[in-house]
């Protein structure tokens, strides 16, 4: 488990032994078995999240990161009081969220990848008049921090349209603003950037970055892109299955699941067929340019060899890139589900 | 935990009054987004008066067919008029879209929002029901009006003043007991999701059990098996009326005295009833929401 600093009173979030299950209808293919279905149908249980436990403290940026239904959506659901576990326990600023209490909720705020807070057909500056009623914010207090945020994004022209006129990139934009307005202690964000161009993107990084550190706000990030993740968080969870597989700083990754780096050359000259798997790494060779994956143990040893060998005119020595250790994780978890627990129990009712 | 001084100051004090104003808002900008589709409600509005026509001249038909000058306590002048009041109820108390705008949000997931803020969502569904209806009125009282006019000769002399007031007062609860009769019903959607049949089924039995069709006191004479109680007896006692035919029937006098009271009575206590189903219905069904959508 990853440790940091605060104090267990400054525990923003508390999760024990969360678990959620869903029962699905399989719908039959074809006809005849839609038919058979209306008498006899087969249930499935899906279990989304399966006993998780996790501790967040004030301040903390933490990034989900974890493949398809991975459970990472499921997780931020319950977080917000969206729905109601199976087993286990949440405290999410001291109250639990599916009691949906209005204190608790005029204090958090989530923001769903598309799914708008805001009005289709109204202009965002409406949708926000409106949260400054239901978050009851002080109408001086509503128009500091509007200007603020929109200055920040620099979205002031695009405030009178309506919203379904809008690019994607401009919409999420605004979402995060109305999010914003009453001032969450926590923010959970769902796949924040997707769909977006790198230009937006990097707005929004920017943006959250400073907010976050602005305001010390607790924010809970899932995303697939390891973009977001870099940018941001200090603190990564990687969720497989329903199941939490990483719980650490993003640079621990590196060297908790990876043995190898990357040690890439620039020759003089392409070299002969076979003559760098002499070394016995794998390795790929595009002309003069060789990659070579290297126990990190040996690195020291190999190197100079390397060097000494060949007329060698640049040389860098780096990582795994993260995605691929991601994408191993995420596979390994895969293969070991595949072959002991199966995911699913199929039971008729 | 309770709030931090921070939040304390941020928030302006709790209590009825913040609630009704954010209420207030809701229904502005409800009223703002209805009227954004002006033209379609104009025509939506044109469109309502062609059953009354075809209604008019059908039951004009039945009455040249027979020889009789009146059927079931009715004049062919009463129908008529009958049918007219039975509109300007179901302006009151008809939901388009409502069950099914409410079955589909839980659907596609857009109710989440609805989970997530400090708003309570039959309030705001009401609050732009009311705006729905509002811009409703706008378009309509010219057109409602003028049929009103050119159908004058129908009508028996007005009623008098607390013969008004107890319709003006059955239109209003008749509005209230259709908007949460209808909001239950698309709250099924936590349960099935796809509720249109029983939305379907349901309006089967409010159109012919609410007078929509025929006059309620035309079942006066059919009998259910139990002596001295006719099925116009039993409909009395399920809430459908109450949406159509009972505001109709008092502006034309067929209800006064203890009826009438018995009558409001009874309305009310459907209200009362679908107000609490509906709370209920609310708070069991985002108990076992999945979150669907995302």
């Amino acid at each position: 488990m990853y440790n940091s600093s605060e104090t267990k009173s400054d525990l923003i979030i508390e999760v024990n032994d969360l678990a959620k299950e869903y029962r699905v209808y399989d719908k039959p293919e074809g006809l005849w078995a839609s038919v058979r279905g209306l008498f006899h149908r087969k249930n499935r249980i899906i279990h989304a999240l399966r006993g998780v436990n996790l501790s967040v403290g004030r301040g903390e940026f933490l990034a989900m990161l974890g493949p398809n239904g991975a459970g990472k959506t499921t997780f931020l659901k319950l977080l917000s009081g969206i729905i109601t576990p199976t087993r286990g326990t949440a405290r999410v600023l001291g109250h639990v969220p599916w009691d949906r209490a209005d204190d608790f909720r005029r204090r958090f705020a989530l923001v769903m990848g598309q799914k708008n807070q805001l009005w289709w057909d109204l202009p965002a500056a409406e949708s926000f008049r409106l949260h400054q009623e239901i978050y009851r914010i002080d109408p001086v207090r509503f128009a500091k921090i509007r200007d603020e945020l929109v200055d920040m994004l620099g979205v002031s022209h695009l405030l009178g349209q309506p919203v379904r006129e809008l690019s994607l990139g401009e919409r999420m934009k605004l979402e995060l603003i109305a999010a914003l307005l009453h001032e969450p202690e926590v923010l959970f964000l769902d796949e924040p950037t997707i769909g977006l161009d790198v230009v937006a993107q990097h707005t929004i990084h920017e943006f959250l970055r400073h907010i976050q550190k602005q305001r010390s706000v607790t924010v809970v990030l899932t995303t697939h892109y390891m973009k977001d993740v870099a940018a941001l968080c200090e603190r990564v969870v990687v969720v497989t299955h329903g199941s939490i597989l990483y719980d650490g700083s993003l640079e621990q990754i590196v060297d908790r699941f990876t043995t190898h780096k990357v040690v890439t050359l620039d020759l003089e000259n392409a070299p002969a067929p076979g003559e760098m798997e002499r070394f016995g790494f794998s390795c790929e060779v595009h002309g003069p340019r060789v990659s070579l994956r290297i126990d990190r143990s040996r690195i020291a040893d190999v190197l100079p060899k390397l060097l000494a060998s060949q007329q060698v005119r640049d040389v860098s020595v780096e990582d795994v890139p993260l995605e691929e250790i991601v994408a191993g994780l995420f596979r390994g978890a895969a293969n070991r589900q595949a072959g002991v627990d199966p995911e699913q129990e199929v039971g008729a009712v | 935990m309770s709030t931090t001084a921070n939040s304390e100051s941020l928030h302006t004090s709790s209590g009825w009054f913040p609630g009704l104003r954010s209420w207030w808002r809701m229904l502005i900008i409800c009223l703002e987004e209805r009227l954004a589709y002006r033209s379609d409600f104009a025509l939506g509005t044109v469109m309502r008066f062609l059953p009354i026509v075809t209604q008019v001249f059908l039951w004009t038909a039945v009455f040249a067919a027979s020889s009789r000058t009146d059927i079931a306590g009715y004049s062919r002048d009463n129908i008529v008029a009958y049918y007219l009041l039975t509109m300007v109820t179901r302006a009151f108390s008809s939901m388009p879209s409502l069950a099914g705008g409410i079955s589909r949000s839980i659907r596609d997931g857009s109710v989440k929002k609805y989970l997530i803020q400090p708003i309570d969502y039959i309030g705001f569904l009401l609050a732009s029901r009311i705006a729905h209806k509002l811009v409703y009125y706008i378009v309509a009282i010219l057109p409602f009006a003028a049929v009103l006019f050119f159908c004058r000769g129908y009508f028996p002399p007005a009623p008098d003043g607390l013969t008004i007031a107890a319709y003006i007062l059955s239109l209003l609860l008749s509005f209230l007991l259709g908007f949460f009769l209808e909001a239950t019903l698309g709250m099924i959607a936590f349960w099935f999701l796809e509720v249109s049949s029983i939305i379907f089924a349901y309006m089967l039995f409010q159109y012919l059990l609410s007078g929509h069709m025929f006059p309620i006191d035309m079942l006066a004479d059919i009998p259910t098996g139990i002596t001295g109680v006719s099925l116009a007896d039993v409909v009395r006692l399920l809430p459908f009326e109450y949406t159509a035919y009972f505001p109709a029937a008092v502006w034309l006098g067929k209800i006064t005295g203890w009826e009438l009271v018995r009558g409001l009575l009874i309305e009310i206590t459907w209200l009362v009833i679908m107000i609490g189903v509906c709370r209920f219905v609310w708070w069991r069904g985002t108990k076992r929401y999945s979150g669907f959508g995302g």
